[in-house]
């Protein structure tokens, strides 16, 4: 398995998730989990998600995501889960 | 599985805590590059520099760009080059012709420093290390990506001190051959004792004759996220502030892990080290005197600087050296002047001075740096400088180094602008007494007795 954290942050509105999640499905990303928590008045959701299947690239889908965030007025960014877990966990 | 207050927190230290990889640098053996002709032998390290790190800038910019965490700058160290000129070079313009070729090489790539146009010269100079010490202001003149370092002492042999006095000379001759630009060659320029064979840090980065054939040595940085996590325990005890700094050198130090062994797999060059550093830049936030402040000083330099500094470098070295396989290179807090808004800050307010800072090289992990001084300081003065600096490493079995500028047509209370990554410095008065006869004895200091434990 292939885990890619996937953040959005931004003003909440109507339909942030299923626009992000359509992407997903239409690109073979499947979702694991997602949670979601307000920080200082803005919407913060986190999903992780499985890219061992998805059918561009790591920088593609990263790039394609980033646009249909400021579509909808929201920041979207791709990372590798590897990295949060090399920080937080020994 | 992650959590998503991990999440935002890591995300944080970058989007406002400036939190970066400061550099990747891949450490190139140049030593079978050496040849009678000069040509050949400058075709010879072309190709080499350009074969081995031709991916080096996209391979650390694909890192960055999945991992979400920005990979400031990609570099090359490579052998000293007065061990790979020896045999061609006969004049400082042979090495010069040397040092163009490094230059293209680095342009070709994209990197934004080479580092490795050296000498060590310890003990003695042989007749090449004369030669590439003496072509250093041209060749900084004239080229525009190189770094160049002399180590000129160690606790093992002493300092050298005719190459500390030629140095003294040849740092003035740099600042004016480069005066068009603020004497801007002077910061390319590093006078080393104890340096490290795997520093991936600029202006000293050299790949020493220790090292395999390459390397991949990480630098990392994060004095503003430092800053942020003492910011939420202000008041509470030494203890606490400790065990702060190392849980936060720590996390910091994990992404530079990650990030030289995943170049390090992508390129197919071996991990060397990861160099646990606090290295500022101009950008508020970033700074290193900042977190001095937050420790409960005033400004950078008021009585207490030297202990807070000595307590902040060792945890950071505490709290790194468990979070890296294999810790190397420089690894404590850097104290550039010109690189540090709180630095700068300090210096202008009259907080901080060339003396203070001297004590406060005792006990991190360099020395006098990015600092500028009156273009007139006397060749000698720069000299005692630099021995001063040599004999505080090499008594204390650490690595120093002055990066000074003798800023040509500066004088005190004027500000000097080096850009980017330098920053910018206001020039500090030097002590006006001489040290001419010292430095001009010949020989070299021997070394301190504790060369005799073994």
């Amino acid at each position: 398995m292939n885990k890619t954290i996937i953040t959005v942050v931004g003003k909440d509105t109507t339909g942030i998730i299923a626009k992000v999640c359509t992407y997903l499905a239409e690109n073979s990303i499947n979702i694991l989990d997602i949670s979601q928590t307000i920080v200082q008045g803005y919407f913060n959701m986190m999903m992780i998600v499985d890219t061992s299947k998805m059918k561009h690239s790591f920088a593609e889908t990263a790039t394609a995501l980033e646009q249909l965030g400021s579509e909808i007025g929201v920041q979207v960014k791709c990372q590798r889960e590897e990295i949060f877990e090399k920080m937080h966990r020994i | 599985m992650i959590n998503i207050n991990e999440v935002i927190e890591t995300n944080s230290m970058v989007s406002e805590q400036t939190l970066d990889v400061r550099t990747i640098t891949m450490g190139i053996n140049l030593l079978e590059c050496a040849d009678r002709d000069l040509e050949v032998c400058c075709k010879k390290i072309y190709d080499k520099i350009t074969s081995y790190a031709r991916d080096l800038v996209a391979t650390g910019n694909d890192i960055s760009r999945e991992i979400g965490i920005p990979i400031v700058n990609k570099r090359v160290s490579v052998t000293p080059i007065a061990l790979v000129g020896g045999a061609c070079c006969h004049t400082p313009e042979d090495y010069v012709t040397i040092a163009k070729t490094l230059d293209r090489a680095a342009k070709e790539i994209g990197i934004n420093f080479l580092g490795g146009y050296s000498a060590i010269v310890s003990k003695g100079m042989t007749r090449s290390d004369e030669l590439l010490i003496r072509s250093i202001p041209q060749a900084m003149k004239e080229t525009q990506f190189i770094c160049s370092s002399i180590n000129v002492g160690s606790t093992k042999t002493g300092i050298n001190m005719d190459a500390v006095r030629l140095m003294g000379e040849i740092i003035k001759e740099t600042a004016e051959a480069t005066k068009e630009n603020d004497s801007l060659g002077c910061g390319k320029l590093v006078v080393l004792c104890n340096a490290p064979d795997d520093n991936p840090f600029m202006a000293g980065a050299f790949h020493g004759v220790s090292e395999a054939d390459a390397i991949i040595n990480v630098g990392v940085s994060g004095p503003g996220v430092v800053h942020h996590a003492l910011k939420g325990i202000r008041g509470e005890s030494f203890e606490v502030l400790c065990e702060t700094i190392k849980k936060t050198a720590f996390k910091i130090t994990r992404v530079g892990q990650y990030v030289a062994q995943e170049a390090s797999r992508r390129l197919g060059v071996p991990f060397g080290i990861i160099d646990l550093s606090l290295a500022p830049t101009p950008a508020v936030g970033d700074s290193v005197a900042d977190i001095l402040c937050e420790i409960g000083l005033e400004k950078a330099g008021a009585p207490g600087t030297t202990a807070a500094l000595a307590l902040l470098n060792d945890q950071v070295k505490k709290g790194g050296v468990m979070a890296s396989s294999y810790v190397g290179g420089l690894s404590g807090a850097f104290i550039p002047v010109s690189e540090d808004q709180g630095m700068i800050d300090a210096v202008e307010c009259g907080a901080l001075t060339l003396e203070k800072l001297e004590a406060m090289t005792c006990v991190c992990s360099v020395g006098l740096d990015m600092i500028a001084i009156p273009g007139e300081t006397p060749a000698s003065t720069i000299s005692g400088i630099i021995a001063d600096e040599a004999a505080i490493g090499m008594v204390n079995q650490k690595t120093t180094a002055v990066r000074i500028i003798p800023v040509i047509g500066k004088n005190v209370g004027d500000t000097v602008e080096f850009g980017g990554l330098l920053g910018y410095a206001p020039v500090q008065p030097v002590n006006r007494f001489s040290c001419e006869a010292f430095v001009n004895r010949k020989g070299r200091i021997p070394a301190p007795i504790h060369s005799f434990k073994n």
